[in-house]
């Protein structure tokens, strides 16, 4: 069997080589990286803009997008015919090739953030290393984790008040370079699409800025989505043991829904102007009515209108929409809003990348993806429901172990909470 | 000791080495962006007119390329026509064509088969397609690696060798023409049996076909037959409006070919 066949279903006239070669790994990829921008721009509203209600989150956002960072390119490495030559694409790269700038790309970001991460935490590697360089006795794991923030340190041992204000302003500068950088990361792998000129359904202008719209969207739902667990579980330990923690019950939840309903503000706009935008492109598409708007007609109110119209804009976008227009915004109904719309961008990212294969190129003819849910060999489980799963749990778990030496909110609390 | 001009100093000569390899790879031209023009351009000629869909190209082509007899991909391929009185067009490519067409039925995929009366049929015929080996190959400019490349006499191949498995070029190529190779993993394709033609010989389908319906020529020879009726007869291409000018040419192609 060749790659491919296992998972398609071709219907009336398909050529002999179409296949669905793009699978559910090629929905994660753009998926992912629109969580790590979004969730970077998010901490630069912050940083840059200094809009102060997201001073919480903005910190919090910067370590995820991080952890997240190191997830975005799983799925292409997973999707790869052969992911140990993936290195080729910077030993010769071929510019021409919208894919072939992305490590450039990813590093250059990933150079960012990991920057802006050490201006931010440089106090407080300082002041963990001194305090353990202090400590006499130390057993086995502190010396390991007094090595570890001394490298952390990178030398630099100076935290007087114009050192910090210093960095302060490195922050601030870096996270101005980022967000351009962030939403170029994305609009590029809306460019990697949108380029596809065989492609009827891909090829729009307006597919780079729909996937920086959908981008942020997904990141502000997803900070937002683990800022509250992180928080319930706050209150849950503070619960057990008050005397551990600086902060009360009551602040800990006036500051939670404070935050949740300052940042489901910009959630909103981001989500009607991504709305805006892919119903632009399918209200020209009908208007204009080239060659191809047979098939996309046909894909798109019959085939996949489930997918589209009642997943993606109805279950994704309409209902949160609602959800958070209703005044006397809950943290409950937030949970549900932001599940709802990371659900919409994930369909959106699936009506594109497996819409755009659901029709031949003979343009007389579909192809259905049935996604392999149970796995018999390493293909169908790396391009199956576990694959994406495994993909899409991984940054949740890199979370857990870099805010062990980036704490989210230590800092908070010393800031006045 | 390594103080800081040393450190910034032996990084330079790092990522200077770092560099090295890229020139390497380019310097040897193995991926030549823009080939120089030689005294050879291979362009094809298909007579539809002449394709009774009897698919011994497809079979040669399968036998000369080592692409399995019996998987569902093929470099080359036959479609099958067939325009009924209502106007409906039904058209199919079972396995390919790789054992010709057998039956009246038309292949229909998952939706099974359609029978047409022979009464209500108004035309039928037959198109063999391949890879154009496009002048301004879309697969060639998605490449992230450079692994697919045009040579100088205009062949468009892959470097299995080097080729990531990506598919980004199958998803480019407007004709469908790229697969997957099932034993390689690497992006596959025609390559106008180049191996042939370097040794003087036609490219298997050519050389199989009874009925002269496939041609190889050099368009940069103006006594070649295949150019002389590039330029004298009516010749058409396959969908000219993504600009990649393919260089594989049709004679009497009906405007129901997709």
């Amino acid at each position: 069997m060749v790659h491919g066949e296992i998972w398609t279903i071709k219907e009336l006239f398909t050529y002999p080589n179409e296949y669905i070669y793009w699978s559910v790994q090629i929905v994660m990829y753009p998926f992912m990286t629109g969580l790590v921008a979004g969730a970077f721009v998010l901490s630069s509203l912050y940083h840059v803009f200094g809009i102060k209600e997201l001073k919480d989150i903005a910190r919090f956002a910067l370590v995820f997008s991080f952890a997240l960072l190191f997830a975005a390119p799983m799925p292409i490495v997973l999707h790869l015919q052969h992911p140990f030559r993936g290195i080729n694409v910077m030993m010769t790269s071929h510019f021409t090739s919208a894919i072939a700038a992305f490590g450039i790309v990813f590093f250059a970001y990933g150079a960012i953030v990991a920057s802006e991460l050490w201006f931010l935490y440089r106090k407080h590697f300082v002041d963990k290393a001194l305090a353990l360089r202090e400590k006499q006795d130390k057993t086995f794991g502190e010396q390991l984790w007094y090595l570890l923030y001394c490298t952390l340190t990178l030398g630099s041992y100076d935290v007087s008040e114009e050192a910090l204000h210093r960095d302060e302003k490195a922050i601030k500068i870096l996270a101005g370079i980022g967000i351009p950088v962030a939403c170029f990361l994305h609009g590029y792998a809306g460019f990697i699409f949108g380029s596809v000129k065989a492609n009827a359904l891909w090829m729009t202008p307006l597919m780079p800025v729909i996937f920086i719209m959908s981008a942020i969207v997904s990141g502000i739902a997803l900070c937002m989505l683990t800022y509250i667990v992180v928080m319930e579980i706050r209150k849950i330990l503070i619960r057990r043991s008050r005397k551990r923690w600086e902060v009360t019950l009551e602040e800990v939840k006036g500051v939670e829904l404070h935050v949740v309903q300052m940042t489901s503000r910009y959630l909103i706009l981001f989500l009607v102007l991504a709305i805006t935008l892919e119903l632009l492109d399918l209200i020209f598409r009908g208007y204009t009515a080239v060659k191809s708007w047979d098939v996309l007609r046909s894909v798109l109110f019959e085939r996949d209108f489930y997918d589209i119209f009642i997943m993606q804009y109805g279950i994704g976008n309409l209902v949160p929409l609602i959800l958070f227009l209703i005044p006397g915004l809950t943290i409950r109904r937030t949970v549900l809003g932001v599940l709802l719309v990371l659900f919409g961008v994930f369909m959106m990212r699936w009506n594109v990348v497996i819409g755009g294969q659901a029709f031949s190129l003979s343009f007389a003819g579909y192809m259905h993806y049935s996604l392999p849910i149970i796995p018999h060999d390493w293909e169908t489980f790396k391009e199956g429901l576990f694959g994406a799963v495994g993909i899409f749990i991984m940054p949740f778990v890199l979370f857990y172990f870099i805010a062990k030496v980036f704490p989210v909110f230590a800092e908070a609390k010393q800031e006045g909470h | 000791m390594l103080n800081r001009r040393n450190f910034l100093k032996y990084s330079l000569a790092g990522a200077a080495g770092l560099a090295v390899p890229a020139g390497i790879k380019a310097s040897t031209g193995s991926a030549p962006a823009e080939p120089k023009k030689g005294d050879t351009r291979w362009v094809f000629l298909v007579d539809s007119t002449k394709c009774v869909g009897c698919g011994l190209c497809v079979k040669a082509c399968k036998n000369e390329n080592e692409i399995q007899y019996d998987l569902n991909v093929s470099r080359t391929w036959v479609e099958r026509y067939v325009v009924t009185k209502d106007g409906k067009v039904h058209a199919d490519s079972p396995k390919a064509a790789r054992d010709g067409f057998t039956t009246q039925e038309i292949d229909q995929g998952h939706h099974g088969k359609d029978i047409v009366k022979p009464g209500d049929i108004t035309k039928a015929f037959f198109v063999p397609k391949l890879c154009n080996h496009c002048e301004n190959p879309a697969c060639v400019q998605v490449c992230p690696v450079g692994a697919t490349y045009q040579t100088k006499d205009g062949v468009v191949l892959v470097d299995r060798t080097w080729c990531i498995g990506c598919g980004y070029c199958i998803m480019a190529c407007p004709y469908g023409v790229r697969f997957f190779h099932p034993v390689y993993h690497t992006a596959e394709k025609c390559t106008f049996c180049v191996h042939r033609l370097h040794a003087g010989l036609k490219p298997a389908c050519v050389e199989v076909c009874p009925f002269g319906a496939r041609k190889i020529g050099n368009r940069l020879d103006p006594n070649d037959p295949v150019t002389r009726t590039i330029l004298d007869d009516k010749v058409q291409v396959l969908k000219e409006e993504f600009g990649t000018k393919p260089q594989v040419y049709y004679l009497g192609l009906s405007m129901e070919v997709k």
